[in-house]
């Protein structure tokens, strides 16, 4: 069988897993997991940007997923009245403080000779920076956070179309990815993993406490939709030609209107994986792409040729995290709520590895085809599991603890799953389903 | 007077809780060293496994406390720990034979080490949640305190008491009798010494006919035996909550970072530096402040640097700084 029939034939087999649970189950279910699964195809094509193509090893993806919900509340949502002129301009101004300080302490370390003197000037400079922060940023953020707290005591966001929200929240977490590796970056392997480990656990612990931003653990609702594609069951059942066309499938416009929604949503998701797909192939078969397998390969060698290895990961570290963010951005407008308890590192760092490299690392459809394969037994195992739990007790008198504790343990069959599809395929199959070329 | 109070309160809130915790990440942060000089890879499945050693002490201390044994005074987990311990050992010597030993023998790259070490994570994750579920247990039982802070009041005239709690004593104990255990093992016995000199030199150690599977698997005891003593410690002087051990990876890898990743001595240094760091930091120290200073100047506010939750984020600052000024690490870890 030749490359090409396989391959294809590989997406065939996802895409008929998928189509059956559109019939065995309910569309419905079918459909959300064909979003997630664009969704998660493109986060997969960011670690794939990092990993496959210049083997940085980031297990932050969760922080940066995260930057991009945080970007679709503060460009989508209307501003909270009275929270710019109450404390905004206050705290915008602490946080200028805050970074000077980091930057002049940054310089002082840069410029001055080594020695004591430097220290206490580096260490004066961030204690004298610090407080002066938090003077002016505590009462501001009190002043911010007592409008109307039941409902906002956030600063609100933009009021922009949620589109524009997407490419910001790339823009984001591209920030955050440029401090990580800026200091992590050049140093080994190891390191750069455990800097972007803490950095997404920090960046979920201040979207969790800081409530001015973002309003915290109390969630963000109601982000507005990308309506002019989606549109709003409510008024889609209330459309007659809408209810017309609705009939003429046969389907109630209740379920019409649902069904509507979420396929809107998959048109855009994946008009925006079509581009970024396209855009990492040309990446990848391009001089630059070339050049990075190349570092990857043989970093002593690439820099006898003279290419600046370090600059060129932070290049592409920052490209493949702003791609995480993008899709971070996407996911928090098809959920249309921001809630920052649920940022998990094992769903949402850990998995998107899993993706690509069952997928195949290197290789872009590759990690687009892991993306949805691994997303269908992600939400699939835990049904799957519960009918094997059902089956192994069915000879077990019922109400026995042992029965009931199986039971209730099916649950978390999915991480134990997942661990295994990834160890039997770095075994079996180290270069994944689809190999690079 | 004043000064003695804000002595007290001072090592009541911060100093007794940091060298606690500071000896519960310096078990953690010795059992990552260990592996990263000896089998060269950042174990990601550390957290888990000792969140699994933990869970056999907790099930054990269960069905001791069901059978009505009891250790007096003493918490039951310190006689399940044993089990815990054998329980814990054999799980990552099956994990060595089916998953890493292949890798090695491949002489594969540290960065999928570490990849396989995340499947690892998964299947020990899934495998104590599957077991005991994801929720917080409490398995202390004996007495609470070994200075009670009324009865410290009531010793002392002062105004403030000095709490201690049996955990953090036996924490403290414990910790001391492992670390000076395995510090006499590495440098006093024949075995200890041909593991230094394999983390050394690996092709030098093999020349001198040194067995390395043989290193390998008492590195594997070593470390199941200090994650489990770590997890234990850890879930008595807190709860025992699965997630909650995953998330303690990063100060335990930053503790092994500052140290120098590969230098026991500095994963004990790093794991007090942390602790003691992340204490402080996240401490308000109105208390301690009004003591000292005279009237006109008491602190209005808390005097709280940072809010505890952030306290992730001190152990990271500190990592980032190391990593910026001196990417050995205080102790000079022995590969960069």
């Amino acid at each position: 069988m030749s490359e090409p029939v396989k391959n294809t034939l590989l997406f065939v087999v996802v895409g008929s897993l998928i189509l059956l649970t559109g019939f065995t189950q309910s569309w419905n279910a079918a459909i959300l997991i064909l979003n997630m699964g664009l969704i998660s195809a493109i986060m997969s094509i960011g670690v794939n940007l990092q990993w496959g193509f210049a083997g940085l090893f980031n297990v932050g993806v969760m922080g940066f997923v995260a930057l991009g919900g945080l970007a679709v509340v503060l460009i989508s949502t209307p501003p909270t009245p009275g929270a710019w002129s109450g404390g905004g301009y206050g705290v915008v101004l602490s946080l200028l403080l805050g970074a000077a300080t980091v930057v002049a302490a940054v310089m002082v370390a840069q410029k001055m000779p080594k020695g004591r003197t430097r220290s206490f000037a580096i260490i004066g400079i961030l204690i004298v920076g610090f407080f002066v922060y938090r003077a002016i940023f505590d009462p501001n953020v009190a002043s911010i956070e007592a409008i109307d707290p039941a409902v906002a005591g956030n600063i609100g966001g933009l009021n922009l179309p949620v589109l524009f929200a997407w490419p910001a929240g790339g823009l984001l977490a591209a920030g955050a990815a440029w401090l990580i590796g800026k200091t992590a970056l050049g140093l080994r392997s190891d390191y750069l993993a455990i800097a972007t480990l803490g950095i997404a656990e920090i960046i979920i612990a201040v979207m969790k406490n800081e409530d001015w931003l973002a309003r915290g653990v109390k969630n963000v609702y109601g982000i507005p939709r990308p309506a002019p594609v989606v549109g709003y069951e409510v008024e889609l059942q209330q459309d007659p030609s809408f209810i017309a066309r609705a009939e003429w499938f046969g389907l109630d416009p209740v379920t019409a209107s649902t069904l509507s929604v979420k396929l809107g949503y998959s048109l855009l998701f994946l008009i925006v994986l079509l581009i970024l797909l396209w855009m990492a192939q040309m990446a990848l078969k391009s001089p630059w792409g070339r050049m990075m397998r190349a570092i990857r390969d043989n970093e002593v060698a690439a820099e006898a040729m003279g290419k600046d290895v370090t600059r060129r990961h932070l290049q592409i570290f920052v490209l493949g995290s702003a791609i995480c963010g993008v899709a971070g951005a996407m996911m928090t407008t098809l959920d249309g709520q921001l809630t920052p308890g649920t940022y998990n590192p094992l769903r949402f760092t850990f998995l998107v590895w899993v993706m690509v490299i069952v997928g195949g690392s290197g290789n872009n459809f590759g990690a687009v085809l892991g993306a949805f394969l691994i997303w269908f037994l992600w939400v699939q195992v835990e049904p799957i599991g519960l009918w094997l739990m059902n089956l192994i007790t069915a000879g077990m008198p019922d109400g026995s603890a042992l029965k009931s504790h199986l039971i209730d343990s099916a649950a978390h069959m999915r991480l134990f799953t997942m661990g295994l599809i990834l160890l039997i395929v770095l075994r079996f199959s180290p270069r994944g389903l689809i190999p690079e070329k | 007077m004043d000064f003695l109070n804000a002595l007290v309160a001072l090592s009541n809130f911060v100093l007794v809780p940091a060298i606690a915790y500071g000896s519960q990440l310096a078990l953690g942060a010795l059992g990552v060293t260990l592996i990263y000089g000896i089998l060269r890879f950042s174990n990601f499945a550390h957290g888990d496994t000792m969140a699994f050693g933990a869970m056999i002490a907790v099930l054990v201390t269960w069905a001791m406390q069901a059978a009505g044994v009891s250790f007096g005074p003493l918490p039951t987990a310190l006689l399940a720990l044993p089990f815990a311990i054998l329980g814990c050992i054999v799980l990552v010597l099956i994990t060595d034979r089916l998953v890493y030993r292949f890798y090695r023998e491949q002489k594969a790259k540290p960065v999928i080490l570490v990849i396989v070490s995340m499947g690892v994570m998964f299947i020990m994750n899934g495998l104590v949640r599957f077991i005991i579920g994801p929720d917080d247990q409490r398995f202390s039982d004996g007495a609470r305190f070994l200075i009670k802070a009324r009865d410290f009041k009531a010793w002392t005239g002062l105004n403030e008491g000095l709490a201690i709690k049996t955990s953090q004593a036996i924490t403290v104990v414990v910790a001391v009798v492992a670390v000076a255990a395995l510090f006499w093992f590495l440098n006093k016995t024949r075995t200890g010494k041909s593991m230094r000199a394999y983390s050394d030199n690996e092709d030098l150690a093999l020349l001198s006919g040194i067995n390395p599977e043989r290193v390998v698997m008492i590195t594997w005891i070593i470390v199941a035996a200090l994650a489990t003593t770590a997890g234990v410690l850890y879930g008595l002087d807190k709860s025992f909550k699965p997630f909650v051990y995953f998330q303690l990876l990063l100060p335990i890898f930053a503790s092994a970072i500052v140290g120098g990743l590969g230098n026991p001595l500095g994963a004990i240094a790093g794991g007090f530096i942390i602790a003691f760091s992340e204490v402080t930091v996240t401490y308000a120290w109105k208390k301690v402040l009004t003591y000292l200073a005279p009237e006109s100047l008491e602190p209005s506010g808390l005097v709280q640097f940072l809010s505890t939750d952030y306290k992730f984020a001190v152990s990271f600052a500190i990592l980032l700084i190391v990593l910026l000024f001196k990417p050995t690490g205080l102790f000079k870890g022995k590969v960069i």
